[in-house]
């Protein structure tokens, strides 16, 4: 299957598809965290029964997508030595602490409080639990600080120094390397993205429950939360990715060249490019639709400001234009839609129809798994956009990678690509069966069996079990009498 | 490069107990994945992982720690041994994963279920001999050459290396038994107890194969082992460890608690003493010492006020989750 590749290409695509794997489910559970705290807070605060009901609802599917975040995510703080080792024993001293930080203040954090927030509602009591979730909530957060901080340093790398044996050694601050110049505007964009992702997911389920039955409350709900939060989000995110664009322009032009298709100079304002098929071999977008000099004003806020092109870029530091042009334009197209729901939605609203207009739901439906896409491809476009360095300008991807044979990954790529595929796989089916359920009163939480670790003293076992099926078990004592 | 002698000696007791940490967390949590088939179906394999369920995933982010903290703290030695294991690696991690969403996907698909749980167990068992043989293949020696590894990719594939595999995955299984002796009650307990002492006895007999195949693996080792003034330094690791082992085997025929458990921490923890006696100073054994992998002094100043401060939190709040999930795992009376 892999016989034509070398080892470096293929080391690229076990990054590119385990780190892709990877990245779906933080950039749900970040967002899916942070909702489940605000559920959380929110029935503690007003003491309705149904912000208990959905927070145990998505509180089973947070317990998958995060289990498939954790284990893909080893996976990652290995891969770096595994497949990367010149890159590890050159970057390491400056990011490897880092990644350290991660684990210290984010992955314990994650982890010591998951198990409470999953299994000790009734063994801690309300505000405990709730302090757990939110531990939960903001371990997601410091997570995606410390590792978009590392990714941003290799985007723009900054106070470091060269040693003796060429490896990047940090200089006198670690503020710099740590706030390094692109890292404010991708923690803010990467962040509020799971956010939008989640809210997507959010607004897609309760949907998918109104067009069944409109008159479900817990439906409304969760529908009404999410489109708040596309309506009030999207734009933010439309302007946040326009910052990052400006902040991109200044440290690494020439990924803002590909992702506009600028193949030449514009000394007097640039096109935008609309569409079109960019042709790296002629150097020119064919069957462009380009409207004249807007690129300039998004870009220079000037309609005649000058834009070089990749012609004043060498050949060889050139990143591969069809790919980052294209998944620009899927992730700002997505984000322009996303922007459309949320304004819908707000119609609606006006017009009292939120529940009862089923284009709208059904719009929402569709959109639901839109923001992994575009997440997806605002990586690709930023990863790709950074070749054919691996840190930008100092250090190229094909001299960071391990002495492995071509066999050796081509054997752990196919492995990677059968297991996740099965594995996740598997996974995401059985969020979309829960997902599938109603969300209704009284719902369950997370169950073991018979013998879970919920059940405790002072708590009487319900009458009939059935141990096959969590989802059948009669409530226990707090589900059957809070609230109500 | 500025290395700081006592800083870099600080990060390398850090990184071991972080390794320490996580055999001995995810140890036993791996070696009850070991056990899962013995174990009936139905509410006695339920109360083994339900033992485990709310604390797993904090015991493997040691393994994080673990590997971050080598890739921070000495770069280089990150840097050689992951290829030099390369096929170890990948198949732990592809073991882990299936270990992992075991424990969520077998609750929502009772129709598959004895199919996720044979994954909790291969992922388990794969996990396990992988970071034995990894051991073993540190142990034994890692060729490098300009601050790479130059060996072929199946270096790591000897007797040995077989050897601490199988060690490692006996380790694990006491662990497990002894957790489960001290969370199952009735004939599960009767189970596990009687496992701990098969586990048991299947450690010791390996961990006395790996000490004596070290002392002729490489004649550094030997002289560290058997020679004067160091065997005074070292002697004591085989006596206490012999002590320890004695001591684990009565208590397994009279306790009921968590005793056989906190023995069996102690075994590894004079296992583990051992294994650095034997190291040190070195990271990767023939070549590479602590001093040489290190990372600079700012680099380790900067990690070093972050371990300061956090782990002392992290254990806190480790301890505190521990703490909740207390007590015997049963149908009823869950105290």
């Amino acid at each position: 299957m892999f016989e034509q590749l070398d080892a470096l290409l293929l080391a690229r695509i076990q990054f590119a598809f385990t780190v892709s794997f990877h990245f779906i489910f933080p950039a749900f559970s970040i967002g899916l965290a942070s909702y489940l705290a605000m559920l959380e807070g929110l029935w503690l605060k007003t003491g309705k029964p149904i912000y208990l009901d959905l927070f145990k609802y998505w509180l089973k599917i947070f317990a998958i997508a995060f289990a498939m975040g954790v284990v893909s995510g080893i996976v990652m703080s290995y891969q770096f030595g595994t497949n990367w080792s010149v890159f590890s024993d050159i970057a390491g001293p400056v990011i490897g602490p880092l990644m350290a930080y991660e684990v210290l203040t984010a992955f314990f954090l994650e982890a010591g409080f998951l198990g409470v927030m999953l299994f000790g509602m009734n063994k801690v009591g309300k505000k405990l639990h709730f302090a757990a979730t939110l531990m939960v909530a903001v371990g997601t957060f410091i997570s995606a600080f410390w590792i978009l901080s590392v990714n941003s340093w290799m985007q723009t790398p900054v106070g470091y120094e060269i040693g003796a044996s060429g490896q990047y050694l940090p200089g006198e601050s670690w503020w710099d390397i740590v706030f390094n110049p692109s890292f404010p505007y991708r923690l803010v964009h990467t962040v509020i993205a799971a956010y939008l992702t989640t809210a997507f997911v959010v607004g897609g389920v309760g949907a998918w429950h109104l067009l069944k039955d409109r008159t479900n409350l817990h439906a409304r709900k969760m529908f009404s939360m999410a489109m708040w939060m596309a309506a009030i989000v999207a734009p933010i995110q439309i302007f946040a990715g326009d910052m990052h664009g400006l902040n991109t322009l200044e440290h690494q032009p020439q990924k803002v060249m590909a992702m506009e298709g600028h193949f030449e100079s514009h000394p007097d304002g640039a096109p935008l490019i609309l569409f079109g098929i960019p042709n790296s071999e002629e150097k020119r977008v064919d069957y462009a639709i380009e409207i004249p000099k807007a690129s300039s004003l998004i870009l220079k806020h000037d309609l005649n400001a000058p834009l070089a092109g990749l012609d004043t870029i060498p050949d060889d530091e050139e990143p591969p234009v069809g790919i980052v042009f294209w998944s620009f334009r899927i992730m700002v197209g997505i984000g322009f839609a996303m922007l459309a729901i949320g304004a819908w939605s707000l119609f609606a609203r006006f017009r009292k129809k939120l529940y009862e207009w089923p284009m709208l739901h059904r719009a929402a439906l569709v959109m639901a798994p839109s923001g992994f896409v575009a997440v997806i491809a605002g990586w690709i476009t930023t990863e790709v956009g950074r070749q054919p360095y691996v840190i930008y300008n100092l250090l190229r991807t094909a001299d960071a990678a391990s002495p492995l044979d071509a066999p050796a990954v081509a054997a752990s790529l196919l492995a990677f690509v059968v297991v996740y595929f099965a594995v996740f796989g598997a996974g995401v089916w059985y969020i979309l069966h829960l997902m599938h359920k109603p969300p209704h009163a009284g719902e369950y939480g997370v169950k073991r069996g018979d013998t879970g670790p919920i059940r405790t003293a002072g708590i009487t076992p319900g009458p009939s079990q059935n141990p096959g099926d969590p989802d059948t078990l009669p409530r226990d004592h707090e589900e059957a009498t809070d609230g109500r | 490069m500025d290395v700081n002698v006592d800083l870099t000696t600080i990060w390398a007791f850090i990184i071991a107990f972080a390794v320490f940490a996580y055999v001995v967390m995810d140890g036993f949590d791996l070696g009850i994945g070991i056990l899962f088939p013995t174990f009936v179906v139905g509410p006695e394999r339920d109360r083994a992982m339900n033992s485990i369920a709310p604390v797993w995933d904090g015991n493997e982010t040691w393994l994080v720690l673990g590997g971050g903290g080598l890739f921070a703290a000495f770069p280089l030695a990150y840097a050689v041994i992951l290829p030099a294991t390369y096929p170890l690696i990948i198949a732990m991690l592809l073991g882990l994963v299936f270990r992992g969403v075991a424990f969520e996907y077998r609750w929502r698909d009772p129709g598959h279920r004895r199919y996720w749980d044979a994954a909790f167990t291969g992922g388990s068992l794969v996990a396990a001999m992988a970071q034995g043989m990894t051991l073993g293949a540190l142990l034994q020696g890692i060729e490098v050459v300009d601050r790479s590894y130059a060996g072929s990719w199946f270096d790591w594939l000897t007797p040995y290396t077989l050897l601490t595999g199988l060690g490692t995955v006996a380790g694990y299984a006491l662990l497990g038994a002894t957790w489960l002796v001290w969370k199952l009650d009735g004939e599960s307990q009767h189970h596990a107890r009687k496992l701990a002492k098969r586990a048991a006895w299947a450690t010791l007999v390996l961990m006395g194969g790996v000490s004596l195949y070290n002392v002729f693996l490489n004649a550094e080792y030997a002289e560290r082992w058997l020679t004067a003034p160091e065997i005074y330094f070292a002697a004591p690791v085989p006596i206490l460890t012999a002590v320890i082992a004695v001591m684990l085997l009565r208590a397994l025929s009279v306790d009921r608690h968590s005793k056989p458990f906190w023995l069996s921490l102690a075994l590894f923890f004079f296992g583990m003493a051992g294994l650095g006696v034997t190291m040190w100073p070195y990271v990767v054994p023939p070549g590479l010492t602590i001093w040489d992998a290190a990372a600079p002094e700012r680099s380790q100043i900067f990690m070093l006020v972050g371990v300061a401060i956090t782990m002392p939190l992290i254990i806190a709040y480790t301890a505190w989750a521990y703490w909740v999930f207390r007590g015997k795992v049963a149908d009823e009376g869950y105290h």
